[in-house]
């Protein structure tokens, strides 16, 4: 009896906090007629808010991923002075703030910030542009990969890998043929969360960008673009999209979570 | 352990000479890429902060609409960690211990909010309590939506702290308490509750983190009335898109500081948690 009523109020709480409002998600769009969604979806301003976002993902998550191996190996395998700050600015995107991160980018590159005069005297756009975006999601996407692959390096040991030296490979192909398959499925489960932070990004973008329909709008503001016109089935349209996407991600979570064993 | 000790000594003797090479190269690539992509960016904002001196940094943090901000944004994300601290633990429990059909299901169904762009959250949280509400909730722009919009992104983090470490949990202690006679309550309070404090705590800390920073599912709810609904993040988009960079950034670096802090916290508690491995 007592298992049943702390099911139903996991449940329950459940209902009222995530699945509630997921489910309004399939609503609205049915009450505000699909025909609407699928215009604004179509629109080109749209289209281009997709294909800006997927370049700035093409861009920032194979960077991340890399970085993320990099730094996983280096925290994990390596002694060096410093591990500690290492540590701290690759989780300190978890803990900050996406605003705190658009807003550092905005004085770093404005008229009076460090590198603002150079890049205006050599006729680069970094601000209101595209090298803003990619940049601001780089930061608010680093640790991803990088929490995945560091208890994933731990857990492996490095038996295999110096083994691998003592018959003779070389770093390189003990890395390729050693350590990258071990950890592959955790490179894999952090290049899905990266992903979806990238493609899902809205505080640090919307204070670079400009938001400028058909230019610098990812697809997180045109959601905001088409609500403050009081197009709310151009708002569901593209969230719906977004939502959509939300979904291919969770599946491919589920499939490849770290097996730690905490559900069968 | 000696073998294995002797072992690894003498592969550090015999590491090749590329193989150093390789660490100082992979530890140029770290430095640099950290430096370029967080480190610059935020010595620019600790410096346009006190670019016009400690006074002008005082200034703006003491400005009445930034401090109602500040208090607004701490106490909701104070209490939308506590609320998740509680139903994050129930889930997890349920999650662990209890058996249903759907089980897995249940279980991915947790990451949603790490999937989902936070503004289609903010957007969905609206569709379902705010204006033309199906369920006649109408909490849009108050601090009522706020709450459960960071309810919604927040959830996750909790759960999924305590599930691991509640599923490595043994019962045998648990069931030797029950013989002897202590009540569920007890139970609970005396054995479990111990072992699951850290993991508690820490994700407690992350979604407190993650609470005071967030706008995407806050921007279309909360209708920023300032010294009303105007969060913390909210504030500093507004004053940077009026041109009050300065004040700005001061009110930033306070939100830096706490970021900075919880991850101290969170790292402490690892330590803590980890003791009886490093012995």
């Amino acid at each position: 009896m007592r298992r049943l009523s702390l099911r139903f109020a996991a449940f329950g709480y459940l209902l009222v906090i995530l699945l509630g409002p997921l489910a309004m998600l399939f609503w609205r769009i049915w009450a505000e007629g699909l025909g609407k969604a699928w215009s604004a979806l179509i629109d080109a301003d749209t289209v281009h808010a997709f294909k800006l976002t997927l370049e700035v993902a093409s861009i920032a998550v194979p960077l991340n991923t890399i970085f993320g191996i990099v730094v996983g190996l280096a925290v994990v395998r390596r002694r060096f002075p410093g591990k500690g700050v290492v540590n701290a600015f690759v989780d300190l995107p978890l803990a900050l703030s996406p605003v705190v991160v658009g807003l550092s980018l905005f004085l770093l590159f404005g008229r009076t910030g460090w590198f603002g005069p150079w890049f205006t005297a050599h006729g680069i756009q970094v601000l209101f542009a595209l090298p803003a975006i990619v940049l601001v999601t780089v930061f608010v996407s680093v640790p991803y990969v990088a929490r995945e692959v560091i208890p994933t390096l731990r857990e492996l040991g490095e038996e295999q890998e110096q083994a691998a030296h003592t018959l003779g490979a070389s770093g390189w192909q003990a890395f390729w043929r050693i350590t990258l398959p071990s950890i592959r499925w955790a490179v894999i489960y952090g290049v899905v969360v990266t992903t979806a932070r990238c493609l899902g990004e809205y505080g640090a973008v919307a204070v670079v960008s400009g938001s400028i329909s058909g230019r610098t709008e990812t697809a997180t503001l045109r959601v905001q673009d088409y609500y403050e016109n009081l197009d709310q089935a151009g708002a569901y349209g593209v969230a719906l999209m977004l939502g959509l996407i939300a979904i291919v991600v969770l599946v491919l979570m589920t499939a490849f979570r770290p097996k730690d064993g905490a559900v069968r | 352990m000696e073998g294995r000790r002797l072992a690894s000594a003498s592969a550090i003797v015999a590491l090749p000479r590329s193989e150093r090479a390789g660490t100082a190269l992979s530890l140029g690539f770290v430095t640099t890429y950290l430096s370029v992509i967080v480190a610059l960016p935020i010595a620019a904002l600790v410096w346009a902060a006190r670019a016009d001196g400690l006074s002008q940094f005082w200034f703006w943090v003491s400005q009445p609409e930034a401090v109602a901000a500040l208090k607004l944004t701490l106490a909701v994300a104070a209490l939308v960690a506590l609320t998740n601290a509680v139903f994050g633990t129930l889930l997890a429990w349920v999650l662990v211990r209890d058996d249903f059909r759907g089980k897995p299901l249940v279980n991915a169904v947790i990451d949603l909010p790490f999937a989902l762009p936070t503004i289609v959250a903010g957007l969905l949280v609206l569709a379902l309590y705010g204006p033309d509400s199906p369920v006649h909730v109408h909490a849009a722009f108050t601090r009522t939506a706020i709450y459960l919009a960071l309810l919604f992104v927040t959830l996750p983090f909790v759960v999924r702290t305590v599930q691991p470490v509640l599923y490595e949990l043994d019962t045998d202690m648990e069931e030797a308490a029950r013989s002897l006679g202590a009540r569920e309550v007890v139970v609970f309070v005396r054995i479990v509750l111990p072992s699951i404090l850290p993991g508690i705590l820490s994700g407690v800390a992350m979604a407190f983190a993650r609470a005071v920073g967030e706008i995407g599912a806050i921007t279309l709810i909360s209708g920023d009335r300032p010294f009303h609904t105007e969060v913390a993040s909210v504030w500093i988009l507004n004053a940077s898109q009026s041109g009050n960079g300065t004040g700005a950034a001061a009110v930033a670096v306070l939100l830096l500081a706490i970021a900075f802090a919880v991850l101290l916290g969170v790292g402490g508690l690892r330590f803590f948690a980890t003791r009886h491995e490093r012995a």
